[in-house]
Formats: C-alpha cells, sequence, structure tokens
C-alpha cells in the first residue's frame, strides 16, 4: 500500500464534495452558522477543525487496539478536549482577535458532531495514516462549505472580504445598502440551502426520491 | 369577447410544441386561462369542483384590494402636502400618490411573474396564479419610500425560497406577501422602520414639493410614536399627524395617517373585507377571531397598563398599524391558514394576541402583524392536525360505547 494509494486518495477526496459532512452528512451545522458572518473567522474555524480532527483521527487510530470498548467515548472525548484546548491556546496567542470574534465556538469544536462521527466511523478501524488522511480531508470538507458560506455573507452583509471594502464606495452613492439579512443566522442556514441544491443538482446519485 | 377569443385561437398554434414562440408557451397559456375559463376538466382522480377556479378567485381578492390601494394612493399624496405645507387639489393629490405607487407594483410583479413564469417554462408546467395576489399585496405593505431595488431583491427572494422551492402555488407554508416584507424588514431596516420613510418629502417625477418640510414635521407612524414614548407620558400621550396635530381615534379609523401605502384606512379595507365575505373567498372565523383575539389581549394589557403601548385602548390597537389590513387579507389566505373549521378560530384568536403581545412586549418591533402572522403559519398545519385528531377520539369513543 502505497502513502498515495487510490483508496487513500478516496478517503481524502471523497468528504471534499461527495461524502461532504456538512452538505451531504449534515453535521456541523450549528457551528457553519454561528462563525460564517465574516470570512475570516469562518476560514480560521474551518483551519482550526482540521487541525484537530486530523491529529484526534491519528491519535486515537494509534490507540485503537488498546482502548476498552465500554470507555472509547471517554478516551476520545479526552482526546479531542486536549486538541481543542492546544487549539484555542494557539488562537488566543497568534489571532487573538480571531479568536475573540469565534468567541465560545472553538471551545465548542469538542461537540462538533464531525469530530466524534469520524472519530467512531474511521478512526477506531483504520491505520493511522488512513485516519490522518481522513481527518484532513473531511476537515477541510468543512472549511470549504465555511468559506463559501462565509464569503457571501460578509459580501453581501458588510460589502467586505477579510474585512477589505471590495464594493466600491459609488455603488452606496447610488443609494445599494449592504443586507443586514446576510448578517444573521437564519440567513446562512439558506446559503446553505443553496449550496446544498447546487450540489444535488451536479451530483444525482445523492438526491434522495 | 368573441373577436379576442378567436383572436387567441388564431395565434394560438404558433405557441404549441415545436412553434416558433414556443418558449413563451407558459405566459401565453397564462393569459389565455386568465382571460377565459379554460374548458379542459382533471384527467384522473375525483376532485371538488368550485363554481369558479383559483384565477377567477384571485381576480376577486384583487378587486377587494383596490379600494385600499386607491386610498393607499391617496392617502401618500395627502401626507406629502401636509409635510411640504401645499394643497395642490385632490387630484393632483392622487396623482402624486399613483404615481409613487405605481413603479412599486410594476417592479413587484415584473419580478414575480417573471420568476413564475420561467419556473412554469422550464418545468414545463402551467403558470401559477398564486402571484396575481401576492404581487399586489407587496406594494402595499411597504413604506412608500422603500427603493425599488430593494422590493426587487426581496420579491425575488420571497417567490423563490418561500414558494417555488416548496412546490410552488397552494404548497408554500409562509405567506409570499408576508416574507417579502420580513425579509425587507431583517434585510435594509433603516428603509424599513423609523421616522425616514412613511412620508415622502421629496418630489415624485417632478410632481409635489422637492425639498423643505413644514415646521414641526414628524414622520414617525402613530404605532412608532407610541412605541418610543416614555412611561412618564402614560395618560396624558397623544399621537400627532406629520405637522404635529392631535389625532384620534376616528383619524386612525379613516385612515389619513402615515403608514405602509395600503394599511392605513380602516373603511377601505372593511370594504374589501366584505366583498371577501359576501363572495365568501375569505374565512370570516378567521377574520373575525383575529380582530376578537387583538382585542381581548389589548383589553388584558390595558388593565396591566405600565407602559404607553399597553394603555392603547382595543379599538386604537385594531385600527392602527397593519392589523386590520393583515386580519382581512393575510391572516385569511387560504394556502398557509388553517383549514379546519375549528382551527379557523384558534389560528385567528393566536393570529390577533401574537400581534398585541408582540407591539406591548418587544420594544425593538413596534408593529407586530407581520410577525405574529408568519409565527401562526408556521403552526397552522399543527392546529389543523389536532383538531382533526380531537375529532377523530371523540368520533371514536361515541362508536365504541
Amino acid at each position: 500500500m502505497g502513502l498515495l494509494s487510490k483508496k487513500n486518495k478516496e478517503v481524502l477526496v471523497g468528504p471534499l464534495s461527495i461524502n461532504n459532512p456538512v452538505i451531504v452528512q449534515m453535521l456541523g451545522i450549528c457551528s457553519a452558522l454561528g462563525v460564517t458572518s465574516k470570512l475570516e473567522p469562518a476560514l480560521v474555524m474551518g483551519i482550526s477543525v482540521t487541525a484537530v480532527v486530523a491529529f484526534s483521527n491519528v491519535i486515537i487510530s494509534l490507540l485503537r487496539n488498546t482502548i476498552p470498548n465500554r470507555i472509547r467515548i471517554i478516551v476520545q472525548l479526552v482526546v479531542v478536549a486536549a486538541l481543542v484546548t492546544i487549539a484555542s491556546e494557539v488562537l488566543k496567542a497568534y489571532a487573538y482577535d480571531v479568536n475573540k470574534q469565534l468567541s465560545v465556538f472553538v471551545g465548542l469544536i469538542i461537540t462538533n458532531c464531525i469530530l466524534m462521527g469520524r472519530l467512531e466511523a474511521f478512526a477506531l478501524g483504520n491505520g493511522p495514516w488512513e485516519s490522518f488522511l481522513d481527518g484532513v480531508g473531511n476537515g477541510l470538507g468543512y472549511a470549504i462549505i465555511l468559506v463559501i458560506v462565509g464569503f457571501f455573507r460578509e459580501l453581501l452583509g458588510s460589502g467586505t472580504l477579510f474585512g477589505v471594502q471590495v464594493i466600491p464606495q459609488v455603488f452606496y452613492d447610488w443609494g445599494y445598502v449592504n443586507n443586514g439579512l446576510m448578517i444573521l443566522p437564519p440567513m446562512a442556514l439558506i446559503v446553505i440551502a443553496v449550496i446544498i441544491w447546487v450540489h444535488r443538482s451536479r451530483n444525482k446519485e445523492l438526491q434522495e426520491n | 369577447m368573441k373577436a379576442l377569443r378567436n383572436y387567441l385561437d388564431k395565434i394560438k398554434p404558433n405557441f404549441e410544441e415545436g412553434g416558433k414562440l414556443a418558449m413563451f408557451r407558459s405566459v401565453f397559456e397564462g393569459f389565455e386561462t386568465f382571460l377565459f375559463v379554460p374548458n379542459t376538466t382533471s384527467k384522473s382522480g375525483v376532485h371538488i369542483h368550485d363554481s369558479i377556479d383559483s384565477k377567477r378567485t384571485m381576480t376577486v381578492v384583487i378587486i377587494a384590494l383596490l379600494p385600499a390601494l386607491l386610498f393607499g394612493m391617496y392617502n401618500v399624496g395627502y401626507q406629502h402636502n401636509l409635510a411640504v405645507g401645499i394643497n395642490p387639489g385632490f387630484w393632483m393629490t392622487f396623482i402624486f400618490g399613483f404615481l409613487a405607487v405605481l413603479p412599486k407594483i410594476i417592479v413587484s410583479y415584473v419580478v414575480g411573474l417573471g420568476i413564475e413564469f420561467t419556473v412554469a417554462q422550464y418545468k414545463k408546467e402551467e403558470i401559477q396564479e398564486g402571484f396575481l395576489v401576492s404581487g399586489m399585496l407587496i406594494p402595499m405593505i411597504v413604506p412608500v419610500d422603500t427603493p425599488l431595488w430593494m422590493i426587487a431583491v426581496a420579491t425575488a427572494f420571497a417567490v423563490i425560497f418561500a414558494k417555488e422551492v416548496f412546490g410552488g402555488t397552494g404548497y408554500n407554508i409562509f405567506n409570499v406577501a408576508l416574507v417579502t416584507r420580513a425579509f425587507l424588514f431583517f434585510a435594509y431596516p433603516a428603509a424599513m422602520s423609523g421616522d425616514q420613510v412613511f412620508v415622502r418629502t421629496s418630489d415624485t417625477f417632478g410632481i409635489g414639493a422637492a425639498d423643505g418640510v413644514v415646521d414641526g414635521f414628524t414622520g414617525a407612524t402613530p404605532l412608532g410614536q407610541i412605541a418610543v414614548a416614555g412611561k412618564e407620558l402614560i395618560g396624558n400621550f397623544h399621537v400627532t399627524d406629520v405637522t404635529g396635530k392631535v389625532i384620534s381615534t376616528m383619524d386612525y379609523f379613516v385612515g389619513l395617517i402615515p403608514g405602509s401605502i395600503g394599511e392605513t384606512s380602516v373603511i377601505a379595507i372593511l370594504i374589501g373585507a366584505a366583498i371577501l365575505l359576501f363572495t365568501g373567498i375569505a374565512s370570516w372565523k378567521t377574520m373575525g377571531s383575529v380582530f376578537v383575539g387583538g382585542a381581548v389581549v389589548a383589553a388584558i394589557f390595558n388593565m396591566i397598563g405600565t407602559t404607553v403601548v399597553m394603555t392603547v385602548s382595543p379599538a386604537d390597537h385594531l385600527f392602527l398599524g397593519g392589523f386590520a389590513f393583515g386580519a382581512v387579507f393575510m391572516a385569511t389566505d387560504p394556502v398557509t391558514s388553517a383549514r379546519t373549521e375549528t382551527g379557523k378560530y384558534i389560528y385567528g384568536f393566536l393570529v390577533g394576541a401574537m400581534a398585541i403581545i408582540i407591539r406591548a412586549l418587544n420594544p425593538g418591533y413596534p408593529e407586530g402583524m407581520m410577525l405574529a402572522i408568519l409565527l401562526m403559519n408556521v403552526f397552522a398545519p399543527l392546529i389543523d392536525y389536532y383538531v382533526v385528531e380531537a375529532n377523530v377520539t371523540r368520533r371514536l369513543k361515541r362508536a365504541i360505547k
């Protein structure tokens, strides 16, 4: 088995689109609504989750033969909590402003369904390298959706991208007004719904009857 | 009539599959069935047929809306005259309002029907006629100074996300016109509330005075004034018109007060209500219980009376803002309201009650009718479900005995 065999590639690439954790498995919706009103926190959140999922997958995968089945959830939680704390501390040290914008959602990575889902479904039954790829794939799949949602919400809601004004001032002089609803969580739900709509219409095999 | 029918029959082949104008098939079909009752019958299943089809029903609702619309146009001009201190006579006043409102109606219909026609053509279905009424309601429930592009965006949003994604006319959970208004309200709060938007102080296509408001001008609606009034004014609070003159219940009833375009005149709305009730299109149970619900809750708040809005009398509450308009034209929407006969009482009562509760207890929303109806739209199926369940249980008991 090569490091990037066909199966491993599938493990890495599948979650980006065809098996995406957010728009296909419907996991992690809550944080996707909470942190995407601006693009920057959405991106940072995506990276944090990717890191946490990838490394917790590796750790659980390494321990998978020694964890007693009855207490595996607790062990998983301990590992995830440790990693989330590390991620939170790193953010506080190097990206304090973003960390403040993300507020509780960094700590709440621990409750993100994607994490426990991947640990239970994948890391407990596969080797560390595959688990790492799976974690990176799922984290990036989550991050992509967050970035897309954050892009539209920040562009239409604030007229900025990464905090930089992109809608020119003349538009505002002509009477354009930022869409305040885009800042509110309901619109994030609708944006995700539209992404799902587009995604399903391009991937017919995902459509339910 | 005969000539029109013949003409339609003559041009019809152009729009059939393979004809040179086939891409406008749905548009043609829409107009044809709008002008003439189609003579086709349903091909399968058992159907209950009414004597009039839904296009004719919609037409009656439009006729019922006309008094409120025409009054609203006049009122737009009247408020403008008061604000800038001119008196150009009845017809110029009406024309000012007509020109101010007409672009909104056109934008609402062009955007909404454009989307409906496109979807119908794309899905190879008949045009759904539901937007006929929504398109007229939308311009009537917005302030006169709402920019046209906002109405266009909000209409597109509502038609797509409140209607088409649920399957089109008859399947929508929420009232489309109210979703439009809710979208505007939350997306562009500065253009939908406050005291700058309800009275036009600039000219309309060169008619009316361009600038310079009279001394003491205030553009706040009565409910807006009530919402911001402090507790120290209880018992000593007076609502004023745009020039600062004190107005009372009779003025609210007549409707020459600032507000959204079609909602101000209770008289005009009652004429519409009479048309709807006489033709049996709207349910008197829903309509009546909305007013009862509002009056009961307003009376309860009167007894508590700790803020100015709580001390507003039940009659004033029912006459002010969008309450009467919502009760007559929105709450009775046959698609989104409760369908069971008992359910209509419950639904209507809760709409009225919620509207007054939102007005009285939430200082952020001076008007609660929009949110009350949207909220109860969600609960309408639940109400129906329990009414039916209760009926089943009752009859089961009788049978088992």
